[in-house]
């Protein structure tokens, strides 16, 4: 350590200063490279969409026009599993991770507001995501072939587009149980209870509750809010339930009797983001380190 | 001298637990204060209080005047800190690391050679953290900590780690900044090393300031017996002194008594072979206080 007192002293120059929650994001996206986290995703979710595509394509045939569509479809069902819990095993340790390993009470003492802590988390994770759902499922897509027509390519983009929107959701769930509680393992926790919940819990249940009501007696705003109770619901109805996708998969028979239209779902999602993100940066800044 | 940080009637609970209590606390630009006390006495927290990290249950908390957990939150673009056993992102080089932070004060980072220069980092800028040593990851936490000539450096622990030819380089640094005008707030156990380093000493026990002031205001409070060791050259009175077997001997005086004593020992100096005076410890003050402070 060579003491120069002029090296010290110098101050750095000033720049126009990037926005904090940009810094951050793109520091979660650095970090995000170098352990892998964004190759890992990008290859899982390719893989199996890849796999999905080819086997999907068997059965149609030379029917070309609709082998994006099933793809599509499958994709959809493929996001509903994968998606939320790749999106929450990203975020649960965003805060609570750099609580424990010491990172976090430095990061405070610079001029950073809490809440640009917990949204320059959610923008960098939200790129890591949508960047391995585009390349993943967009590299089964071509795989299967480009010429399939615009209808089908726009059916597809609007399946990722809302993939990357249940994404995150997700991303904002994991983020609040990470400011939620200290230890790491606590919102690993709350981040598989959250997947069980919204996947498959949820599902069973409103199943069953169709099935002991015989399936006449509900009324539907009943049904339609119990749907939008759900993201993954909501992402459902708005990606199987839509276009000549929907004849593949009996949802339509239920989009046909919601009032949930698309734009709803969509904003239904946002609303699922944007409500635990507030409140992530609620707690976050109330909290005493 | 203006000052940088104030507490002002500062108690801070957490939950039965009173980590700080009733404390008033003031430092000044060009300042180097030493916060004495031990693992638990309340230091960190104090510490947390004055980045507006924690709110003070009572009382008020200045940083340049403003609230640091409040309105005066940007002004901790001007606060260097080096935590207690800091920590980073392994997977990212040094280079990385330090850029990210500058572009948090709002630095160009691009222009960070001569900050890894004064740390002694140049060679290893460009390397994961994760393959640093404990003590380069020190230097690294100290090269953020000095990013854009804070005002106020605030550093735990901060020797821990570093070997002693880079403490003594650490210290030389900490020097320099006071000397441009800044504060520097040292908390430590390593109570020899911040002799003569530290204008001021505060000495902190469960929460409560026990002790504030230059180490020579310390030493007239606490009245410590001086030592002094002589080995005579002929006859000597004994009488009052130990011996130490190699034909020294060693008494103990009040700090009026020293010069008187000291007059009559010199009085012949063809008596004296050697005479060595030691001033009580930084080490024996704190020990004193403490004892104080429990009786």
């Amino acid at each position: 350590m060579t003491a120069i007192p002029d090296a010290i002293s110098e101050t750095p120059r000033r720049t126009a200063s990037r926005p904090t929650v940009l810094i951050l994001a793109a520091k979660e996206i650095r970090e995000g490279i170098r352990n892998r986290w964004v190759l890992a995703t990008t290859l899982l979710l390719a893989a199996l969409a890849l796999t999905l595509a080819l086997l999907g394509s068997a059965p149609t045939g030379t029917v070309g026009a609709s082998r994006l569509d099933v793809i599509t479809v499958s994709l959809a069902s493929l996001t509903i599993f994968l998606v939320p819990l790749i999106a929450l095993l990203l975020s649960h340790d965003a805060i609570a991770g750099e609580a424990e390993r010491g990172t976090l009470l430095l990061l405070l003492a610079y001029p950073v507001s809490r809440r640009a802590v917990v949204l320059g988390k959610f923008v960098g994770q939200l790129a890591i995501l949508s960047t391995a759902t585009i390349v993943g499922y967009g590299a089964a897509a071509l795989a299967v072939g480009w010429n399939l027509g615009a209808a089908a390519w726009i059916a597809f983009a609007a399946m990722v587009g809302a993939s990357v929107l249940l994404g995150a959701v997700f991303l904002a769930l994991g983020l609040l149980a990470s400011t939620l509680v200290r230890q790491r393992s606590t919102a690993g926790g709350i981040a598989i209870g959250l997947w069980l919940l919204f996947v498959l819990i949820y599902d069973m249940a409103f199943l069953g509750l169709l099935v002991a009501s015989g399936g006449h007696s509900l009324p539907a705003s009943l049904i339609d809010t119990l749907l939008a109770l759900n993201p993954t619901d909501a992402y459902r109805l708005l990606t199987l339930g839509a276009g000549g996708a929907g004849g593949l998969t009996g949802i339509d028979a239920l989009a046909d009797h919601t009032a949930l239209t698309p734009p709803i779902l969509i904003a239904v999602l946002l609303a699922w983001t944007a409500a635990p993100l507030a409140l992530a940066a609620l707690v976050f800044a109330r909290r005493e380190l | 001298m203006t000052e940088t940080i104030s507490l002002h009637g500062v108690t801070k609970r957490y939950g039965q637990i009173v980590a700080v209590r009733d404390l008033d606390l003031t430092l000044r630009e060009g300042e180097v204060v030493a916060l004495v006390g031990h693992n638990g006495a309340g230091k960190t927290t104090q510490i947390k209080m004055m980045l507006g990290l924690a709110r003070p249950t009572s009382g008020t908390v200045r940083l340049f005047g403003a609230d640091p957990a409040g309105d005066g939150f940007a002004n901790r673009a001007a606060v260097g800190y080096l935590p207690e056993s800091v920590s980073f992102h392994l997977a990212l080089t040094g280079r990385e690391t330090l850029a990210f932070y500058a572009r948090l004060k709002g630095f160009d980072a691009r222009s960070l050679d001569p900050a890894f220069a004064a740390v002694g980092l140049e060679g290893a800028a460009d390397r994961p953290v994760g393959g640093y040593s404990k003590g380069m990851r020190q230097r690294l936490g100290l090269a953020q900590a000095l990013l854009g000539a804070p005002r106020v450096l605030i550093l735990d622990e901060p020797t821990s780690g570093l070997d002693p030819a880079l403490r003594r380089d650490f210290y030389s640094i900490v020097a320099a900044r006071a000397a441009a005008g800044a504060t520097v707030l040292l908390a430590s156990h390593a109570l020899t090393e911040l002799e003569g380093r530290a204008d001021r000493v505060v000495i902190v026990d469960r929460g409560v300031k026990i002790a504030d002031g230059s180490l020579d205001e310390l030493r007239r409070i606490a009245r410590l017996p001086v030592n002094v060791r002589l080995r005579p050259s002929g006859e000597f009175a004994r009488k009052g002194w130990r011996s130490l077997g190699d034909g020294s001997f060693e008494t103990s005086v009040d700090p009026d008594a020293k010069l008187p004593l000291l007059a009559r020992l010199l009085s012949d100096p063809a008596d004296v072979a050697d005479l060595s005076i030691s001033e009580p410890t930084l080490d024996d003050l704190y020990a004193h206080f403490l004892r104080r402070e429990a009786a």
